[in-house]
């Protein structure tokens, strides 16, 4: 492998994984910031211990959404050097804003929610949140305005070989961008609802299991109580609750991400040609949206590839609003590409070993194909998973099949792997581009980069794959540290993230009656080993 | 002149300098975790005190690096491509840094707690010597040919200045950090922190007045001589204050001292933004790195309306957080019993979460 290669490895590794925890960052806290807004107009106790259970796990993984996020701030500049001097005009302004107009705003304020349980008035405590939570859905738009940008180059014009920027509105209003964040913020909420799900079946089918809740001769569920710090009839309410609004979240978000991805696929037939036709591996123009394709998707000469199961007009639909549109296949495109922006990589040492050669229009097919398939797939899965466990528990009472519990613990993964195969697909498929040309802009179709000229010309592939393979290592332990700390605080229930549940308990003093009367206003036992409140 | 170049290149400045000073003492405050204090119940104090905004503070390096692209985008190429090997130890610096400080608590054991210990005195140390070392190569100068691109293998950046930078760094967060602790906390670690204090900031002056005397001969013009005497100076009144018991005034006399050395490199450098050691033409300077006007235009509209406002939010987070923290608030460690383990509470079983372990997993 040369630099080039191992400088895609790298930021692909890198930003996928990054792009693990920001879902469910930016899910999760919306949705604790829901419930602590509950919490706070009923003063009702469940939506407390709600709120600093569900608080612990998203910080937990919060964190981890920060450290990966620097390394992202910095990659351009280390092995993506001439990419960065090629976009700076343009590409550094929205993350520079965002570092300014959003990352600021996020950690001052989370810090604020962590430590001022007591030193902040609730409402004031509970707009902090909010603001972390507003703050990060900025973050999202200010890099993904960014991101598309490099799919859809507007707002700018080509002074001495680079863009310049000359229409900011342009740029901060680009239509990629628009539908590009709504779909990317529906498909957080998905990671956030399919988590409150599976956790809190865990929960309720634990306590059944444990024989703390039992089921009437109505099939309706009687909530009962152990002598166990904080499971108590109130704790019953938390998972019921919990499971009840994941499980609405996770449908939510997939009526979201399919309304919003639909105009995406508009724009990205407009816009991208090539990587609609990746998407579909079709050779020749057509209307029908493969479900199934099989032959040598990967070869991408795809002549051989035959779609078994196809639904007719489908594709056009995506495209274009209609049934009949032919979509445009990979044959007749590469022409149409090779006459527009050549047929060989320029004969510059930019290019390195690349220089001259000849340029491949076709992204791998292979991933693509399914990628796209992927993420509609496990989103489309988990929202009809959601709407099952909903009819299922109608009655409150998760069945006691332990297969059901353990689909239901392993279907989170399920949007985690639709938001990593979206941009899987959407990052691949823009390939050979690095900046894709945007073609319906008059003049400004030139503004394009082929990635082959956008790694660091200076650095060498031993530095780069040093990195790739220290940021690889550190990343797959943390990945351990951060599913082990998941899942003991997950099995600690709520006493992990409120020990005063259990000093009650161990006080004898009656956890379950303190806390079902509930006075809504400080928090019970407001004793100095608030977790939350000091959180280190 | 460059206008509008020179006033990002002063806003650069501006936050490079807030960054070492916020986050100056938070690093000082994470090598101070092994350095300084004696047990569990200290070093709880210590990461309390700066629990709340260390992750605000770090937001001025990115917003450094971001506006470093946005309006300068081949110096920000070219700095953070020579530098990649010492970059990547910041990276990983910071990775276990931020990491530690979450999940240090999060088990209720030795072995882990001295682990994350670990990780935040090292990540601190790390990271204070790689952004020191970068800030100071970006004043000296590296081998970049005309495209900008570093010439040489990947260690052709190292030299004196880079090491004198981590110096300076280092050790100005060390003694930041006291200044900070003696502010911030109470009791036993409140004079042990300032008696460190006032032992050992005429050492730890030193290298950033080194650099600053450095670059002076380098390129120094009147008014940058002039302020590394400032900086000189307030480090030596940081000193008689403090030896005259005093917290809240050596903590801002250290602030001059940054603000005022800070001031004294960029100032001479200006107008280079990242001198090339091959050849002076290839210097990356305010006119020939900068961003269009455009672009710098948008960018000063909105940082003059964003940055007051960090200022403003930041200042009454400490505002918040303006009590002293001492071992007398910090409660005990706490493990907690997994809920779902009902036979170990019982006593059944005494092996706690892993013997009803098989469903969870
Ligand atoms: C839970 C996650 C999730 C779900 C259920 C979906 N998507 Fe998606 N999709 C993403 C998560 C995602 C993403 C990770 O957020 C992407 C990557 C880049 C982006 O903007 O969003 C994406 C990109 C993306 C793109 C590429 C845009 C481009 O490259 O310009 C298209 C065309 C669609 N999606 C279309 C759909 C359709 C038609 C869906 C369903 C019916 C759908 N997505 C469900
Ligand atoms: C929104 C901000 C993003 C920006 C600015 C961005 C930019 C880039 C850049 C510069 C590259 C390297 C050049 C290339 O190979 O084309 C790249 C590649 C890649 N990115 Fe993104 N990316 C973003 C988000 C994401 C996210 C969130 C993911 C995944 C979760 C992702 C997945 C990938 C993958 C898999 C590659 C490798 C593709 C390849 O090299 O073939 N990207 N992206
Ligand atoms: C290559 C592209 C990306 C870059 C350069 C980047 C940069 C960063 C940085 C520097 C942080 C840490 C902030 C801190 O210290 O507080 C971060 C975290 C985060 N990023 Fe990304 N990011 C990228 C992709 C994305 C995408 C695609 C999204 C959203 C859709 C996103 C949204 C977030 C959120 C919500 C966090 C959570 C933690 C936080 O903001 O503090 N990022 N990112």
């Amino acid at each position: 492998m040369d630099a080039l290669e191992i400088a895609r490895w790298q930021f692909g590794i890198t930003t996928v994984y990054h792009f693990m925890m920001v879902p469910l960052t930016i899910g999760l806290g919306l949705v604790v910031a829901i419930i602590q807004t509950l919490w706070y107009r009923t003063g009702k106790p469940e939506y407390l211990r709600m709120t600093k259970f569900w608080g612990k796990l998203f910080l937990i993984n919060f964190i981890m959404g920060v450290a990966t996020g620097i390394v992202q701030e910095f990659q351009f500049g280390m092995a993506w050097s001439e990419y960065s001097r090629f976009v700076g005009d343009v590409f550094g302004a929205p993350l520079a804003l965002e570092a300014l107009l959003a990352f600021f705003v996020e950690s001052t304020f989370l810090g604020l929610w962590i430590f001022g349980w007591k030193q902040l008035k609730r409402g004031v405590h509970l707009a902090c949140l909010w603001i972390a939570v507003i703050g990060s859905l900025f973050s999202a738009y200010f890099i993904i305005v960014a991101n598309s940008w490099m799919q859809h180059p507007v707002g700018v014009e080509m002074i001495d070989g680079r863009p310049v920027m000359t229409d900011a509105w342009a740029v901060f209003t680009n239509n990629t961008a628009l539908v590009a964040v709504p779909h990317t913020l529906f498909g957080a909420l998905g990671v956030a609802g399919a988590f409150l799900l599976g956790i809190a079946w865990y929960h309720l089918w634990r306590r059944r299991h444990d024989g703390i809740d039992t089921v009437g001769k109505d099939g309706r569920l009687v909530p009962g109580s152990a002598a166990i710090p904080g499971r108590d009839k109130a704790d019953y309410n938390v998972w019921i609750r919990s499971l009840r609004i994941g499980a609405v979240v996770a449908m939510i978000s997939f009526a979201g991400t399919a309304i919003t991805g639909d105009l995406q696929g508009k724009l990205m037939f407009e816009q991208q040609p090539m990587k609609m036709a990746a998407a579909e591996a079709a050779c020749h123009d057509g209307t029908g949206f493969s479900v199934l394709s099989v032959g040598n998707i990967g070869g991408r000469s795809c002549d051989d590839v035959v779609a078994v199961i196809e639904v007719p007009g489908i594709l056009s639909f995506l495209a274009k609003g209609d049934f009949t549109t032919e979509v445009k296949g990979v044959n007749s495109l590469i022409p149409e590409y090779q006459e527009k922006y050549g047929t060989h990589l320029p004969d510059n040492p930019l290019y390195g070993d690349r220089a001259g050669k000849e340029i491949q229009y076709v992204p791998v097919m292979e991933v693509t194909y399914w990628g796209f398939r992927m993420m509609i797939g496990f989103g489309g899965l988990a929202a009809f998973a959601a709407l099952l466990a909903l009819w299922v528990t109608r009655r409150g009472a998760v069945p006691q099949a332990r297969w059901l519990m353990r689909l239901a613990v392993f279907g989170i993964l399920a949007p985690f792997g639709a938001n990593a195969a979206g941009w899987i697909f959407t990052e691949m498929g823009r390939q050979p581009f690095v900046v894709a040309p945007n073609p319906d802009m008059n003049g400004i179709d030139q503004v394009f980069m082929f990635t082959a000229a956008a790694v660091s010309p200076g650095v060498s592939a031993g530095e780069i794959m040093a990195s790739l393979v220290v940021l690889t290592a550190i990343y797959a332990v943390l990945l351990v540290v951060e599913v082990r700390l998941l899942v003991k605080y997950v099995r600690g229930g709520v006493a992990s993230a409120m020990p005063e549940l259990a000093h009650a308990a161990t006080d004898g003093a009656g956890a379950k009656d303190k806390d079902t009367k509930g006075d809504g206003g400080t928090p019970p036992s407001a004793g100095a080993d608030d977790v939350l409140a000091f959180a280190y | 002149m460059e206008l509008l170049p020179t006033i990002w290149f002063i806003a650069i400045a501006v936050l490079w300098t807030g960054y070492l000073f916020l986050e100056g003492f938070d690093l000082g405050v994470g090598m101070l975790m092994k350095l300084f204090a004696r047990n569990d119940a200290e070093r709880r104090v210590l990461l309390n005190t700066i629990g709340p905004v260390w992750d605000g503070n770090e937001v001025w390096l990115l917003t450094a690096g971001g506006a470093t692209f946005a309006a300068f985008p081949l110096w920000y190429a070219s700095l953070f491509s020579a530098l990649y090997l010492p970059l990547l130890l910041v990276l990983v610096a910071l990775i276990f840094r931020a990491v530690a400080f979450e999940y240090r608590g999060k088990v209720d054991s030795g072995r882990w707690r001295t682990g994350w210990d670990w990780a935040i005195a090292l990540g601190s140390f790390f990271a204070a010597f790689g952004v020191g070392a970068a800030l100071a190569l970006t004043t000296t100068g590296l081998p970049l040919d005309a495209n900008g691109d570093r010439d040489g293998g990947p260690f052709a950046w190292f030299n004196g200045y880079a090491v004198l930078g981590g110096l300076a760094v280092v050790a100005f967060a060390l003694v930041h950090a006291l200044a900070f602790l003696a502010l911030k906390s109470d009791g036993e670690v409140r004079h042990r922190a300032r008696g460190t204090f006032v032992r050992w900031v005429p050492l730890a002056a030193l290298p950033m007045l080194a650099w600053s005397v450095a670059v002076q001969f380098i390129s120094g013009k009147p008014w940058t001589w002039a302020l590394t005497v400032l900086a000189l100076c307030a480090a030596a009144a940081a000193w008689w204050l403090a030896s005259k018991g005093r917290e809240g005034r050596p903590f801002m006399a250290l602030a001059l001292f940054i603000a005022a050395s800070a001031a004294s490199v960029f100032g001479a450098a200006y107008p280079v933004v990242l001198p090339s050691t091959l050849d002076p033409a290839f210097d990356l300077t305010v006119a020939n790195a900068s961003s269009s006007d455009y672009t710098l235009g948008l960018m000063s509209v909105v940082a003059a309306f964003g940055l007051p406002l960090v200022i403003a939010y930041q200042a009454w987070t400490y505002w918040v957080f303006r009590r002293r923290v001492s071992v007398d608030v910090i409660p005990a460690a706490h493990g907690f019993l997994p809920a779902i383990a009902a036979k170990a509470l019982a006593g059944a079983d005494g092996s706690g979460a892993d013997s009803t372990g098989k469903a969870g997993r």
